[in-house]
């Protein structure tokens, strides 16, 4: 009994419907346990490993700065509007509480968005496909990917981040 | 010796254990009543129509209510059931009582740093505290006093049940209910260990007498300690839920030896899956991300499901032995609904299984991780498991120790017979409605999904509005029960009937 110490020989032989069921309940997490691996090598979309340190945040900002004033071509409520050179290394800044600056990608085109976080923790949100990545400070996150849907995209935060978290909110276009 | 035998059950109870259960358990339910009120805030606030809170507070509370119902109820709860199920089940005693007493303080006087700090707002960092986000170093300090306090409490199962031994109060192996607290006991040690590696420098941090800690290894060491201590809350809930099973109906699990396989498998399977928190995280590698999401985390699920098997099938053993032994399922329709220890337990198991296991598995697969993570279904998920499932588990093991361990009957017991119904129905709600919410892309820990101030602003699929709703009544009437708990438990522990010794 639960509440009793059992006697002395307690590991009796397993019933029939008991070992129907473990075979079952093993059987099934077998399965799983064997699909998740097979299926990242199936499966069209993984989430991102590559990441590197960063070191001195002024270079991550030289970087962003760069690619701002080399491609810019228009800007939105105070935010640069850009467009880079289609399939490149591309940078997405975060800090309290903007995403920095607006990209502009082109559909079919495989980037790299470098994503990076000036102070605190932030959470990158691409909605509405609510797709979700983390951003950290200290580490630059390498998403490699490729847009197949055009459209107007926004970026929101979704780890807490202070007052302003709720008006953290960004924009990207794929054309 | 300061025994007596308890008129129900026929176990002999040491009166300083009695003392540490009534005090332990007291103290988690005003915590609970805390962190539901905090629950209630945050959910009129997550609810659009009401939106109830300004930022500051909606901050504020939900930090108070991740503190307070995750950690001091369900801790407070479980170093209960360490005394209840190493000293009364096996009708011994409670060794060096003192250090009971002294893991209590620590735990109360921990909590009570963390409560007064986030409440003078010197600690809006929510309960993962997150680095570089600062709080005082009191919070810190509170946190690691409670964590300390724990880890006394749950070291005193191992001094109970040695000594047990010693006193023969056991020959060979302990009852189930107590083997699955040892299941936690154990895990809980390793657990707290590593709150003691991530706490300690963060307060060191915060008070400036370490420069940087870095924030991919915090996420790391703090989701060693946050994930398996839910493995803490599965053992202590499935322990009571066997043991209510087993003082309820006399069921006892056809086969002990699949029971307690289960648990070890729990031990050992469970704390790799810390990293399922981490899986859109820039921290790891590629191999890290594909061996998580189909390594052992199956073993402790399969765990879940021996017991979700072991747990019914005991039941109907002992109801069919009562002689309802018509068709297939006489012994259902006879079980003792009206019981709330009865139907809180068989409720929770339901829910923990389909509202908070299968969401779980789903949303630990790394390629749905992406679609879920930091999502309000993740919210949603984790009160089907915690809520639905541990509180529950735990509210129902409460109303058994009111007459076993306070000698009292429950006051209003039809309102009890119907709360554990009430609770269920509200969480639930709550529950589902943050999923469905989260699956459309909704964010956890959000104040405002209309953007206001901010310089774009997106709009979610109307249906978000609904859900949200359901998830807002769900709410209301998840407060509901929670008072009629908090009303009965406190209520009968103060006024109770006494029943005879
Ligand atoms: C009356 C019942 C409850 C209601 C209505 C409720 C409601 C909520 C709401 C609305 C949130 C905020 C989610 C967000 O905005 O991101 C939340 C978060 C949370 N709740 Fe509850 N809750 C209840 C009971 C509980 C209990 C009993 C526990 C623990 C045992 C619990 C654990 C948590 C945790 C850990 C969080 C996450 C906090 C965070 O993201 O920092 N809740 N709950
Ligand atoms: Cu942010
Ligand atoms: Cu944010």
């Amino acid at each position: 009994m639960a509440i009793k110490e059992p006697e002395r020989i307690w590991w009796k032989p397993y019933t029939w419907d008991e070992k129907f069921w473990v075979a079952v309940a093993l059987l099934w997490m077998l399965t799983t346990f064997t699909f998740m691996p097979v299926y990242h090598f199936i499966g069209k979309q993984n989430p991102p490993f590559e990441t590197y340190r960063v070191r001195n945040p002024e270079q991550f900002t030289a970087l962003v700065d760069a690619m701002v004033e080399k491609y810019k071509v228009g800007e939105e409520e105070g935010i640069p509007v850009v467009h880079p050179e289609p399939g490149s290394d591309v940078f997405l800044q975060a800090s309290m509480w903007q995403w920095y600056p607006i990209l502009q990608l082109e559909k079919g085109k495989t980037y790299r968005i470098h994503v990076y976080s000036l102070d605190i923790v932030h959470g990158m949100s691409i909605l509405p496909i609510n797709m979700n990545f983390m951003v950290l400070p200290d580490y630059d996150y390498v998403l490699t990917l490729t847009p197949t849907t055009s459209g107007e995209y926004h970026i929101v935060c979704n780890e807490y981040c202070g007052l302003g978290h709720h008006m953290m909110v960004g924009k990207l276009y794929v054309k | 010796m300061e025994f007596r035998t308890c008129s129900f059950t026929g176990l002999k109870i040491h009166k300083p254990a009695e003392d540490l259960i009534k005090w332990n358990v007291i103290t988690a339910v005003l915590f609970l009543t805390l962190g539901g009120l905090m629950g209630l805030l945050i959910g009129i606030t997550r609810w659009p129509s009401v939106h109830y809170l300004d930022p500051t507070y909606y901050y504020r509370y939900l930090t108070l209510h991740g503190f307070d119902a995750l950690l001091v109820w369900i801790i407070f709860f479980e170093v209960a059931l360490v005394h209840f199920t190493s000293a009364v089940l096996l009708n011994t005693r409670t060794v060096i009582p003192s250090a009971g007493w002294i893991a209590y303080s620590l735990m109360l006087i921990g909590a009570i740093f963390v409560n007064i700090t986030t409440f003078a707002g010197k600690a809006d960092v929510l309960f993962t505290s997150y680095v570089p986000l600062k709080a005082s170093g009191v919070y810190y300090t509170g946190v690691i006093i409670f964590a300390v306090g724990a880890l006394t409490a749950f070291g005193h199962f191992f001094a109970n049940i040695i000594q047990a031994k010693r006193d023969g109060a056991y020959k060979h192996s302990l009852p189930l209910g107590s083997f699955g607290m040892a299941a936690a006991s154990i895990i809980a040690v390793v657990t707290l260990a590593h709150g003691a590696v991530i706490m300690i420098p963060t307060l060191l941090w915060s008070i400036g007498l370490i420069k940087y800690l870095d924030p991919g290894t915090y996420r790391l060491i703090f989701w060693g300690l946050g994930h398996p201590s839910q493995q803490i809350n599965v053992c202590a809930m499935v322990a009571a839920w066997y043991m209510v099973s087993a003082f309820v109906l006399g069921g006892k699990p056809v086969n002990e030896k699949l029971s307690r396989t289960a648990f070890v498998l729990y031990i050992f399977f469970i704390n790799v899956a810390s990293e399922h928190h981490l899986l859109v995280d820039p921290i790891f590698s590629n191999w890290h991300k594909i061996i998580n999401t189909s390594y052992v985390m199956h073993l402790a699920v399969f765990a879940s499901m021996v017991h979700a098997f072991a747990i019914p099938a005991s039941m109907e053993v002992a109801l069919r032995e009562k002689g309802y032994t018509n068709g297939l399922f006489e012994w259902l329709k006879k079980a003792p609904w009206g019981n709330p220890a009865f139907s809180g337990t068989f409720l929770s198991i339901i829910g923990f299984g389909f509202l908070g296991g299968t969401t779980g598995v789903i949303a630990g697969t790394e390629q749905f991780n992406i679609i879920r993570h930091n999502t309000f279904f993740i919210t949603g998920h984790f009160h089907g498991t915690v809520v639905v499932g541990t509180t529950l588990a735990f509210m129902a093991f409460s109303y058994l120790l009111m007459p076993y361990i306070f000698k009292r009957e429950l006051i209003m017991p039809r309102l009890a017979s119907v709360q554990p119904y009430l609770y269920f129905i509200g969480v639930s709600m709550v529950s589902i409605g943050m999923m469905a919410a989260g699956a459309l892309g909704v964010p956890r820990r959000h104040w405002d999904i209309t953007f206001s101030g901010a310089p774009f602003s997106f709009t979610f699929d109307p249906s978000v509005d609904m859900f949200l709703s359901i998830m807002g009544l769900g709410t209301l009437l998840a407060v509901f029960a929670g008072v009629i708990y908090v009303v009965v438990i406190i209520g009968s522990a103060l006024f109770g009937r006494r029943v005879a010794p």
